[in-house]
């Protein structure tokens, strides 16, 4: 049977695939509904250490720990995180770093609030003045080819990656109670 | 309280393959001063990132120890990794604050340590499985010998002079430092 939700939930697993593939081993967060499922999808994976942040720009630090031990590493963080994160890219630039960072929007599509805005509308910018490749994903079917792209990007060219899904990918927040 | 080139080179003397990670301005140039050495990951930059640098490659290597030498405006700067590195309990990271109360790199302004501020208590809430306070060069050998064996996450702060010492800068170029360090991980 046809269930869109079964289809706007799909593109995590989709992400998490190719986390897989790419043999990624650490993956550094700080919670976010957007990510829930591919969090949970990462904790529930023994050869995945999943660390959970205090702040976004920590999972920096762990991403280029992690490449000097040998281990590929992800980010997931929404736009308000990557802001948290600017003067800590500086290492991954530096030191040429691969990195994939996947970027739940908020302040776009839908936002009903409006602190989330100044921040999500400079996200994609403030991520390429960083110095990365920033590719924005609006619909569901495009996640497996971006991902993987990015993943081979990141870890074959050392490369820093970011995926910015949008918010109306995701889905508005729902502020029902 | 400790002289910090004296005390930096006692921690690292036969270091064997210890993993060490130094945090910006003054401990990376103690590290680089007790020997230039490839399994030095130098940071130059990316204040407050020397913690969590010394968590993603424990947990990379569990096999093999690490140690984090940051001063304690990296760490101040980094406090909330004490509660990252708390929650994911890394047998084998060792973090030493060469604490000498000031922000050494700017002029010596006065950091929150110098107000008492306890990284020690800090860390002990954080679960670290142990944190010392040291400031005698005797406390040396006990504290190398932590780097090496000790139950982590453990942190050591060590009350260091805030004696001017000449800089001793080792190599910069960051994609090097990261190349050298990843060739000699594995040919070790």
């Amino acid at each position: 049977m046809h269930t869109p939700t079964t289809i706007e939930t799909s593109w995590p697993d989709a992400i998490f695939a190719h986390f897989q593939r790419a043999g990624i081993r650490q993956v550094g967060y700080v919670p976010d509904a957007g990510h829930s499922r591919l969090i949970a999808l990462c904790q529930a994976d023994p050869g995945i250490a999943d660390v959970v942040l205090t702040t976004e720009e920590e999972g920096v630090g762990l991403v280029a720990g992690a490449a000097l031990g040998g281990q590929r590493a992800a980010l997931l963080m929404q736009s308000s995180g990557v802001g948290n994160c600017i003067n800590m890219f500086s290492l991954l630039r530096n030191c040429g770093f691969g990195c994939v960072v996947l970027v739940t929007m908020r302040g776009e599509f839908g936002e009903f609030n409006p602190w989330q805005v100044p921040m999500g509308t400079i996200t994609e910018e403030v991520l390429r003045l960083s110095g990365f490749l920033a590719y924005r994903i609006e619909d569901a079917d495009a996640v497996d080819d971006m991902v993987g792209a990015a993943c081979d990007m990141a870890f074959d060219g050392n490369l820093q990656i970011a995926i910015l899904l949008s918010q109306r990918l995701i889905g508005r927040k729902q502020w029902t109670r | 309280m400790l002289e910090r080139r004296d005390f930096v080179k006692g921690l690292l003397a036969d270091r064997g393959d210890l993993l060490v990670v130094s945090g910006l301005g003054s401990a990376t140039y103690d590290v680089a001063a007790a020997g230039d050495h490839p399994l030095n990951f130098y940071l130059w930059g990316a204040m407050g990132g020397a913690a969590m640098i010394g968590l993603g490659l424990a947990l990379a290597r569990p096999d093999r120890r690490v140690a984090v030498l940051t001063g304690d405006g990296d760490m101040l700067m980094g406090m909330g990794s004490l509660a990252t590195i708390g929650v994911k309990q890394p047998r084998n990271l060792a973090i030493v604050v060469l604490d000498n109360a000031h922000y050494g790199e700017t002029g010596m302004q006065a950091s929150h340590t110098n107000s008492g501020i306890d990284l020690v208590a800090t860390a002990l809430a954080c679960r670290f499985r142990q944190a010392h306070a040291v400031s005698r060069i005797e406390d040396t050998a006990e504290v190398r010998a932590l780097l090496h064996a000790g139950d982590g996450p453990l942190l050591v702060n060590a009350r260091i002079s805030e004696e001017d010492v000449p800089r001793v800068l080792p190599i910069r170029d960051g994609h090097a430092i990261k190349q050298r360090f990843i060739q000699a991980l594995n040919s070790v």
